[in-house]
């Protein structure tokens, strides 16, 4: 299952990837680097109990995967290293060689097994259905749910359980990025439920009170490690050696360690030492299907997620416009108190991350005002982007020759008339080339509100490509269909300022 | 008859520089008065006064009535306040706006007159000017003579009885000069009053009806120009004729 606390960490990766190699941190697991480490990737972002950063030493990294994957290579006479590869993107890098194997509480799929080679699985989990205390009683199953709203991580067998459910019972699926705050969120009553795996569930349990936890299983499914698809040579070796470890108690061990051992895990280890089959719950929609299929059923949605984007950037933009618009009056004709709290606005909201704002927005005024996502995603790039547009339109403002005001004022004039019929008009003028720019822009940072629920273009393809394996036709598909919204907006442009420059047919 | 502007005494600092050290005259309807100077002798911050733009620190102005004095806030905009056109040298028109929306914005939103009785007006005013054929040019599409006509129409749109113009001739080629002297004293000859500043004694000698010639921020010599310019009496003047004619551009 996917830990990730990251913020927008998987866009800026699947970002990444399109463009070239994956950011690659080596971060010493253990011991000293020997002549030819074994390198294992995984996710270290909020990544507990599987991979963290040790809190007493943030060069190194804990947890149960960090156990196993030592386990591994002092079984293969090496000695470990950390790769650390964003979540989403540990599928490709292994694909691509970047490490030997890859464990960070990764999925047991049929797409992935199809896609990789796999080890045997070494953990055994239910997925769990949390609700708010009160609610215990009426929610007991998906089913229950019709009409509310349950929470997940983006990209995962709980998300598509999820949709599936969204068909079946028609509740409303929302994909997060991380696994805190869909239960802050469920507290605070944003979600009704949260479908996640029992190790998840358990450890937030801890940290949110006034939650329920139902026991019994959604789906059950198992971690396993991953290699590169002609690695099956060293896989064997690495299935011999976690069979070894669970026959003489070192997994049972480690898993005790890390607090995750429970009752389902022997007859589980049992099975997988009998080469048994391990069961689990099917998985609705992760049966392998070719890539054209698996477009064309994620054609819809990425169409969809184009609008939300294109609605989203539209009422943002004129939101930005307005405030920026009034922002900048403020600033050229205001006295000095407003003129001071107008710049502190404008430097804080340039001088932070669009992220944290967004964060604030949507989570810190929680207590206060519990927005939509789609309202905050609005409300915050709105407010943002007013910062850049209010420095565009006073510089355009400033830009009007002071003769003509001058000449305004000896005419009758008054100031607000000056402003409306003869500085503002030559101000939107020289504005519009770089409102356009800032336009183009807000298109593409609408993707950042993904990290508000908010299911965008770029978040789609992301679960698209999650899904399918491979980047080359999300990607392309994606890129085509921002280009589809950007290019127009830029002829426009170009289009409106040829008209204003060209002589006037008389 | 009392005069259509009335200097009186007018004294303006600028930093701790004495710009105008009590400036006084008047200029009477059909008159055109020429001011006359060094560059830096005060002749545009004269106009920038009595146009309101710069604030007096002593004296009055009296335009029509309407005065202009030490520490009075200016009259409120509106079609009251405007007894002045004033014609700047480097015209500043306004962009955006063709050459008969230029005339036509005042009357219509300061005047409050209706936009078809504005837009005849204008075209008339274009007309007087000889510039009605581009009335629907922009301004960066008019030449430097075709522009100053135009700013003179928008100057005259809410028909002030006052018209001001800063070194009208600056730009202009000696045909213009004459063709823009006889467009003036046209204007003064319906019962305008005009104030002109220049450093063209030609042009002065051949359409003002009185020169004052300003020198360090006071009016150090006046009369009409035949006299004044032939028979120099201050070294300001004398200076004005020589051959090393400063172009001023302020």
């Amino acid at each position: 299952m996917t830990r990730r606390l990251a913020l927008g960490a998987g866009v800026c990766a699947a970002l990444v990837c399109l463009a070239g190699p994956p950011q690659v941190l080596a971060q010493r697991a253990q011991g000293a680097p020997s002549s030819a480490p074994f390198l294992w990737g995984g996710d270290a972002e909020g990544g507990a109990p599987f991979v963290e950063a040790d809190p007493k030493d943030p060069t190194r990294v804990v947890g149960l995967d960090v156990d196993i994957a030592t386990l591994v290579a002092h079984a293969l006479g090496r000695e470990p290293q950390f790769v650390q590869i964003t979540f989403t993107s540990l599928d490709q890098s292994a694909a691509r060689g970047d490490f030997s194997l890859g464990l960070s509480g990764i999925e047991d799929t049929p797409a992935r097994r199809h896609a990789l080679a796999a080890t045997i699985p070494y953990y055994e989990f239910r997925e769990v259905l949390t609700v708010r205390a009160a609610d215990r009683p009426r929610f007991r199953t998906l089913a229950d749910l019709g009409g509310r709203k349950v929470a997940t991580l983006g990209g995962t067998i709980a998300y598509e359980l999820l949709l599936a459910a969204q068909r079946d019972h028609g509740i409303a699926a929302v994909s997060y990025d991380d696994d805190v705050h869909p239960y802050a969120d469920l507290a605070n009553g944003r979600v009704d439920a949260v479908l996640l795996d029992n190790v998840l569930a358990e450890r937030s349990m801890r940290k949110v009170s006034g939650l329920y936890t139902n026991p019994d299983a959604v789906a059950v499914n198992h971690y396993i490690g991953i290699l590169g698809p002609a690695d099956t040579g060293l896989r064997d070796r690495i299935d011999d050696i976690l069979r070894a470890a669970m026959r003489d108690g070192r997994l049972e061990a480690i898993l005790r360690r890390w607090n995750v051992w429970n009752a389902d895990q022997p007859p589980f280890f049992a099975h997988v030492l009998a080469n048994a089959p391990v069961g689990g719950t099917p998985i609705p929609e992760t049966t392998p299907v070719s890539a054209i299929e698996m477009t064309r059923r994620y054609l819809p949605s990425l169409l969809t997620a184009s609008l939300v984007t294109l609605a989203l950037s539209c009422l943002s933009m004129a939101l930005a416009v307005l405030c920026g618009a009034g922002i900048a009056i403020g600033r050229v004709y205001g006295g000095a108190a407003l003129r001071l709290v107008l710049t502190a606005y404008v430097e804080v909201m340039r001088g932070t991350p669009i992220l944290l704002q967004l964060f604030v927005i949507y989570y810190g005024l929680a207590a206060v005002v519990r927005l939509p996502a789609f309202v905050a995603a609005l409300i915050g790039l709105g407010l943002n982007y007013a910062a850049y547009e209010s420095e565009i339109y006073r510089g355009a403002l400033e830009a009007v020759p002071r003769g003509q005001l001058e000449a305004a004022r000896v005419l009758g004039f008054s100031t607000g008339q000056t402003l409306r019929l003869i500085r503002g008009p030559q101000a939107f003028r020289f504005a519009l080339a770089p409102m356009t720019n800032d336009f183009v822009a807000m298109l593409k940072d609408s993707s950042l509100v993904s990290v508000l629920t908010v299911m965008e273009l770029t978040k789609q393809t992301q679960i698209f490509a999650t899904n399918l394996g491979s980047w080359v036709i999300p990607g392309a598909l994606c890129a085509g269909l921002y280009l589809a919204m950007s290019l127009p907006l830029a002829h426009l442009a170009r289009r409106l300022e040829a008209a204003w420059q060209a002589p006037t047919a008389s | 008859m009392s005069p259509v502007l009335d200097v009186r005494d007018v004294r303006l600092r600028r930093g701790a520089r004495d710009v105008l050290r009590g400036v006084t005259f008047e200029v009477g309807a059909g008159e055109v008065v020429a001011l006359m100077g060094l560059s830096g002798s005060g002749k545009t911050t004269v106009l920038r006064a009595v146009a309101g733009l710069d604030p007096v620190d002593a004296g009055r102005i009296v335009v029509s009535g309407v005065s202009i004095e030490a520490g009075v806030p200016r009259p409120p905009a509106g079609p009251a306040a405007v007894q002045v056109g004033m014609v700047f040298q480097f015209h500043h028109l306004f962009e955006h706006l063709t050459a008969i929306e230029n005339v036509c914005l005042a009357p219509v939103h300061v005047g409050r007159t209706a936009r078809d009785a504005a837009a005849a007006t204008a075209r008339r005013l274009l007309a007087d000017l000889g510039v009605e054929h581009r009335q629907f040019a922009l301004p960066r599409e008019l030449s430097g003579g075709e522009a100053q006509r135009v700013a003179i129409a928008r100057a005259l749109a809410l028909d002030p009885p006052l018209l001001l113009l800063d070194e009208p001739t600056a730009s202009l080629d000696p045909a213009r000069r004459d063709d823009l002297g006889a467009a003036l004293r046209a204007l003064a000859a319906q019962g305008r009053a005009l104030l002109v500043t220049s450093h063209d004694d030609d042009f002065v000698r051949a359409h003002a009806t009185t020169v004052l010639v300003l020198a360090d921020g006071a009016v150090v010599e006046r009369g009409a120009p035949a006299d004044v310019l032939t028979r120099p009496q201050h070294d300001a003047t004398k200076a004005l004729l020589t051959g090393t004619r400063p172009r001023t551009i302020s």
